[in-house]
């Protein structure tokens, strides 16, 4: 290892309890690092437990949710262990968070300048002066301008809206940042600005960010390293490049073939062609199989893959530090147990 | 089989008023207008399938929603199988609304919005053909419904026909809503975003069930997209409208092999690769869509164009061929021949 993580999840499980009294288990053994100023991606379908890992690990999980199992150490602190004063202090502080459709996350009565500087004041790191001295700093970093500041949302697009989001999560300097499919209902244009702008707050203030999409084109461009979920589960974990060229996971597989790739398009033959699909749904939460989660849509499922759910093992270690990991029968390896990154 | 286009459209515009303030009355101020859509031109054959891409705004719902009667258009005309849709009788044969909206559905982007929650599948499929009187008997309904159901993909269609939409998945929901497209057997589909709600394997599946279709029925899809990275899976043709005019016209495969348009090769450019071995230097455009009520003079783009030159403040360019059916509205391509213009226009342009 060359860095000590910034982030680590190990074991991550949580639950939710139904309206009818059943319990289903969105996340399970969810394990992964997020190193220092490393951008991690966590992409899967819907329902795969991205957004229930990212509302877990800041505990911002709804009522009827549960962690039932594992760790997230941020730095030295076991966040789980926390009560909601402790963790109050690390959220927005040390790990902010911008989340999915900044058109309802503002308050709409509040002036955008106001919404910006209100963790600054609620963490009480600064005076009003100085907190307003920020704000103005931000709006610059995001790119709104000064003119704009004592507007409402109402009065911004969805992409200034965004930036807005982004200025407020970025207000009092953490060093980690969800974003929770953070230009989805954007325009590609605005898409592409916002991830600009990740990109250079990234290496002006050295921030880690997560990643969450079900967009492998977005991935490939912004991510070091990918986690892929399903069904509440890690199916394989590594660097970008080596998942992408040298999938290991039938699942990662079969979701970069069912992906348009555009640099590709141009040599299709005329009037298009099919694109490869996965078979069957994703796998309720409440009624998941009893092996292999993803082996009723798998078409190299085994006999072994319906009685046990396969743990990630090492498929390599790269250059890069980062180990590429994934969880099939196909790879071998133990049937039970989970992964430990040489010791949490 | 007539090789006739099931749909012209030409010189279409579409405008709508702005509502006036009290101020604009006291002063007697002319009322403002929004161009939605300016002197759009293009045709549809049978079995083709022609994607229109753009940002929001960019006027390519308002077209669709014009097309099949749901707005007027302000010039121009539309012509269904060489009948005017809508306009003034007087002047030629005409379709009728209720005729064309039984020869051309259209299908809307949220399969959660666009079914009624408390209906059945069977009330929603069969609702259609109510609607127009067809099928008179419960047995002739029930049949086309089932038939609908299975070329739609959701087979068998009984373990469907009882179920509610809360019953379906995401992929089943749009499975439905093309179903209750196909139980009128139309000629032409007009898929406004049909799958920029769902997830990657669903978007595939119902992506080859569309060019399925198209294969099996000869139907003509118009396809609205804001995804530039689907439309070579699919369209036969595409075209690219910035701020309510086509600006790039053509062949799919000729237009993204070689986009000449600045706004398309910066669109192009954008479109997220899921290759992290390509990362390429995308043209950033800076700043939004400017509001179409008060359009730039000269070219719609310019403002935001990284390559404008003086003329493009004052010259609108037409829709002029490069090469083939390859169409382009810019100055500095069409002023010269394509090959030229083409080397001109630096290709990794990079927006600091």
């Amino acid at each position: 290892m060359t860095a000590s993580p910034l982030l680590s999840v190990r074991h991550l499980t949580t639950e939710f309890r139904l309206d009818d009294g059943q319990v289903a288990r969105a996340l399970e053994d969810v394990s992964f690092d997020v190193l220092p100023s490393q951008t991690v991606g966590l992409v899967g379908e819907s329902g795969c437990g991205k957004t229930t890992t990212v509302l877990s690990v800041m505990r911002l999980l709804p009522g009827n949710a549960q962690i039932t199992g594992g760790t997230v150490l941020f730095r030295d602190t076991d966040l789980l262990t926390l009560g909601e004063p402790e963790m109050r202090r690390h959220r927005w502080k040390d790990i902010a968070i911008v989340f999915q459709g900044a058109m309802n996350a503002l308050n709409p009565v509040m002036k955008i300048a106001d919404q910006v500087r209100e963790p600054i004041l609620q963490h009480d790191l600064m005076d009003r002066f100085a907190a307003d001295r920020r704000v103005d700093e931000l709006l610059e970093l995001v790119g709104i301008p000064r003119a704009r500041r004592n507007q409402y949302p109402h009065q911004f697009s969805g992409g200034m809206r965004q930036r807005a989001m982004i200025a407020m999560a970025l207000a009092c300097s953490p060093d980690l940042l969800f974003a929770d499919e953070p230009t989805t209902a954007l325009d590609v244009m605005i898409q592409a600005q916002v991830f600009e702008l990740f990109k250079r707050i990234q290496a002006e203030l050295g921030l880690a960010i997560v990643l969450v999409t079900h967009d492998l084109g977005i991935v490939a461009e912004m991510c070091d390293v990918v986690v892929v979920m399903y069904g509440g589960m890690v199916a394989e974990v590594g660097p970008v490049d080596a998942v992408y060229n040298e999938p290991q996971h039938p699942y990662t597989q079969r979701l970069l073939a069912a992906f348009p790739d555009p640099s590709l398009a141009a040599d299709l033959p005329a009037g298009g062609q099919d694109l490869a699909t996965i078979p069957g749904t994703p796998p309720r939460l409440n009624a998941l199989p009893p092996g292999c989660r993803f082996e009723p849509r798998c078409d190299r499922r085994m006999d072994r893959c319906r009685e046990a759910s396969p743990a990630l093992v090492d498929v390599a270690v790269t250059g890069s530090g980062s180990t590429h990991r994934a969880a099939c029968h196909l790879l071998g390896g133990r049937e039970t147990g989970g992964p430990e990154a040489g010791g949490a | 089989m007539t090789t006739d286009p099931i749909l012209e459209v030409r010189d279409l515009a579409v405008e709508f008023p702005l509502r006036q303030g009290i101020g604009d009355l006291v002063h007697r101020r002319p009322p403002r207008v929004v161009t939605a859509v300016d002197d759009v031109s293009f045709s549809l054959d049978p079995g083709e399938v022609l994607a229109l891409a753009g940002e929001s705004g960019c006027g390519k719902t308002t077209i669709a929603r014009t097309l099949i009667g749901l707005g007027t258009a302000t010039r121009g005309e539309i012509l269904f199988k060489g009948r005017r849709v809508g306009g003034d009788p007087a002047e030629g044969p005409a379709i009728s609304l209720k005729e064309l909206r039984q020869k051309a559905q259209i299908m809307f982007q949220d399969p959660y919005e666009s079914l009624d929650p408390r209906a059945t599948i069977m009330d929603i499929v069969a609702e259609p053909l109510v609607v127009h009187g067809l099928a008179a008997s419960e047995e002739q309904r029930l049949d086309r419904v089932v038939r609908a159901l299975e070329e739609a993909g959701l087979r068998p269609a009984d373990d469907y026909l009882r179920r509610r939409p809360h019953e379906l998945s995401g992929g089943q929901r749009q499975r439905v809503v093309i179903a209750s497209a196909l139980v009128l057997e139309p000629d032409l589909l007009l898929a406004d975003e049909p799958l920029s709600m769902l997830d990657v394997s669903i978007r595939a599946e119902i992506l080859n069930l569309l060019n399925g279709l198209r294969r099996s029925r000869g139907i003509s899809i118009l396809f609205i997209t804001h995804d530039l990275g689907i439309v070579g899976h699919f369209a036969d043709r595409l075209a690219v409208m910035y701020l309510g005019r086509i600006v790039e016209m053509g062949p799919t495969r000729a237009v993204l092999h070689d986009p000449q348009h600045p706004y398309t090769r910066a669109l192009l450019s954008v479109v997220p690769v899921p290759n992290p071995r390509l990362r390429r230097t995308p043209v950033i455009l800076q700043g939004e869509t400017p509001n179409p009520v008060d359009l730039p003079a000269g070219c719609r783009f310019h403002p935001r164009c990284p390559i404008a030159v003086e003329a493009c403040r004052v010259t609108e360019p037409d829709l002029a061929w490069v090469r083939d059916a390859h169409r382009v509205a810019c100055l500095l391509v069409a002023g010269a021949s394509g090959d030229d213009a083409a080397a001109r226009l630096p290709v990794d342009h990079a927006e600091g």
